[in-house]
């Protein structure tokens, strides 16, 4: 059974969201890093760019598939999380954390009540399990 | 199988052995100038028998259609018919060659020209070209030839190609190497195109839609002709992409449902080998719509005389000289010994294959679509907790069996994609299917027996994510 951060909100396209100050962080969830299996490789944006919600973010490639990674929110990437270059495993042991992909500034407040919250995605989850 | 792992041809040379002994120069030499010489190579230096041997060996560890069941999706792993190979080597079709010129290679013209009609014929196209070198190369010519279409009517602000995310794994691939944007469609619950979807993304932005069918669930698409209706009503064309044309060959031709273009795989359903055996073709059809786009040159004949011709608004050529000539000869071949009852009964035994091995192994295995299937279905690997796809696949090698495709289609989760093919006897089905089901008792009773597999052959389970990580692929000793 998948574990949810109940701190994040979620796409139903598995990506996770959480605020942390006046950036939001942003990864994929625990239910997308068992799905996809081992993760070889993760590629993301640079600092600065803006993108829009449901641009591709990047993409995430593992031993099964490749798979695009979408905005949940609209905004400018603050930091992103360079240790995933050498290390894309952390995405599968630590999902919420170590392996987190991008922060950002986000510039539409409202998008965020758009998002699943962790209730509701767990149930739309585990309509795929 | 021979289980001594084999070394590297390097590591079998031995400096100054040599294979041929060269007789003594009657001319004066010339040392190789120094600028071209290449030491660093290391060229292995190796006895004719140790070369034999080396290779023999290698031959032995190979897996191929000639020595086991190899039921891979979307692959259509069938029997090559060894008719094919005895007429592709006789002399005049070996010994010519592209530059003899027309009036010398009539014969190979002729054989081509009606190549293009029978193929033509099956998939209710009008014209055709026998050029692309592989599958995806058809495909690539076939957006090409969409995006020429839609440049000519003044639409080039059309470049986007919607592709059903049932659709085979290289459409978006071809899209974004002719330079337009693949957008994706979601499946309805039934597995067919979500119709809904469909419409709320066709604007006059879209080039057309690449349509796998059957899709890569093994599902009919039972909307066609209402989909490529919506499509062409919105000024798009409409791909039709025909690695399954095995279920669908004599019974129904894509050209008649509402196909612009279409590529075929002379290396699937039509039995040329393939999987490392030989080279591909995917020549493309086309209708009335498409047909001056073909990539060119074709072979046209008049008065009983053959000559290459281009299409009026050709995309140009796809590929040197003709083809792949030999594997046109060996298909031409297989078209001909079938015959148009033959072929129908190739559709139809894939079919009846694929349902009858779908049915027992339905009765151990969870399957996405448990209805009909056409030429292959979807099972899901999870039979046991903590056990994956990958893992009875792995497994199914110790059985003697290749593998069926794994994880893919993406949208069934740990998808074994079997495609079993006409040429399969019943026993050799009712086998795999025993087997399937002893997997999934020992997924249960000895888990480790898949975790740890494969145990029969020279090298065991390989780590994955190193090899995709830290591939080493050149010697370096």
């Amino acid at each position: 059974m998948s574990t949810i951060d109940k701190n994040a909100k979620y796409r139903p396209s598995h990506e996770w969201a959480r605020r942390e100050g006046n950036l939001v962080v942003i990864g994929i969830s625990d239910h997308a890093q068992h799905a996809l299996g081992d993760i070889v490789f993760v590629e993301l944006p640079e600092t600065g760019k803006v993108f829009k919600q449901g641009d591709t973010l990047g993409v995430v490639e593992s031993v099964k598939a490749a798979s695009d990674i979408y905005m949940p929110l609209s905004g400018k990437i603050a930091a992103v999380n360079g240790d995933l270059a050498g290390s894309p495993d952390l995405v599968n042991k630590d999902c919420y954390g170590s392996g987190w992909f991008v922060k950002i500034e986000a510039a539409k407040l409202p998008e965020w009540d758009g998002l699943l919250t962790p209730e509701a995605y767990e149930v739309e989850s585990g309509k795929e399990e | 199988m021979n289980l001594i792992p084999e070394p590297l041809v390097y590591e079998l040379s031995s400096p100054g052995r040599v294979g041929v002994a060269m007789p003594d120069c009657d001319v004066p030499g010339t040392p190789i100038p120094a600028v071209f010489a290449r030491p660093e190579l290391k060229l292995p230096e190796i006895d004719e028998l140790t070369a034999v041997r080396h290779f023999t060996r290698l031959s032995q560890k190979n897996f191929s259609i000639d020595t086991q069941f190899y039921p891979l999706g979307s692959c259509t792993m069938k029997y090559n018919p060894k008719v094919n190979e005895a007429a592709a080597s006789f002399p005049g079709w070996l010994h010519t060659h592209p530059l003899v010129g027309d009036g010398y290679s009539q014969g190979a013209l002729e054989l081509m020209w009606k190549l293009q009609r029978v193929l033509a014929e099956i998939g209710g196209f009008q014209a055709v070209s026998l050029q692309p070198a592989a599958g995806a190369h058809g495909e690539l010519s076939g957006v090409f030839m969409i995006r020429a279409c839609q440049i000519a009517r003044g639409q080039s602000g059309r470049t986007r190609i919607l592709i059903p995310d049932s659709a085979h794994g290289t459409n978006p691939a071809s899209c974004a190497m002719a330079g337009m944007e693949a957008v994706t469609i979601p499946s309805a619950p039934d597995g067919g195109v979500d119709l809904d979807a469909l419409k709320a993304v066709l604007d006059d932005s879209v080039a057309g839609i690449m349509l796998t069918n059957p899709n890569t669930l093994g599902l009919f698409e039972r909307n066609i002709e209402k989909i490529a209706a919506m499509v062409h009503e919105a000024g798009g064309l409409v791909y039709g992409d025909g690695a399954n044309l095995n279920a669908l060959a004599g019974i129904l031709k894509p050209g008649s449902v509402g196909i612009d273009v279409m590529h075929y795989n002379l290396h699937k359903t039509f039995s040329t080998p393939h999987g490392g055996g030989g080279p591909g073709v995917g020549i493309v059809a086309a209708g009335s719509t498409l047909k001056d786009y073909l990539p060119g040159p074709i072979v046209a004949e008049k008065d009983g005389t053959y000559s290459f011709v281009r299409p009026s608004a050709s995309i140009g050529r796809m590929k040197l000289f003709n083809g792949n000539f030999g594997v046109l000869v060996r298909a031409y071949t297989y078209i001909r010994m079938l015959g148009a009852e033959g072929l129908r009964r190739m559709a139809e035994n894939a079919v009846l294959n694929a349902n009858y091995l779908r049915v027992l192994v339905e009765k151990t295995w969870k399957l996405k679509y448990p209805r009909i299937c056409m030429h292959e279905f979807v099972a899901m690997g999870d039979v046991a907790p903590g056990v994956r796809t990958l893992d009875v696949a792995k497994r199914l090698i110790d059985c003697g069996f290749h593998p069926p495709t794994i994880y893919f289609p993406l949208i069934v989760p740990e998808a074994l994609m079997i495609e079993p093919t006409e040429t399969e006897s019943k026993e050799t089905l009712d086998a795999f299917a025993a087997t399937l089901a002893t997997i999934a008792r020992e997924a249960v009773e000895h888990p480790e027996l898949l975790a740890q597999a494969p145990h029969v052959t020279p090298i065991g389970r390989l780590d994955e994510v190193a090899a995709a990580r830290c591939p080493v692929l050149c010697y370096r000793g």
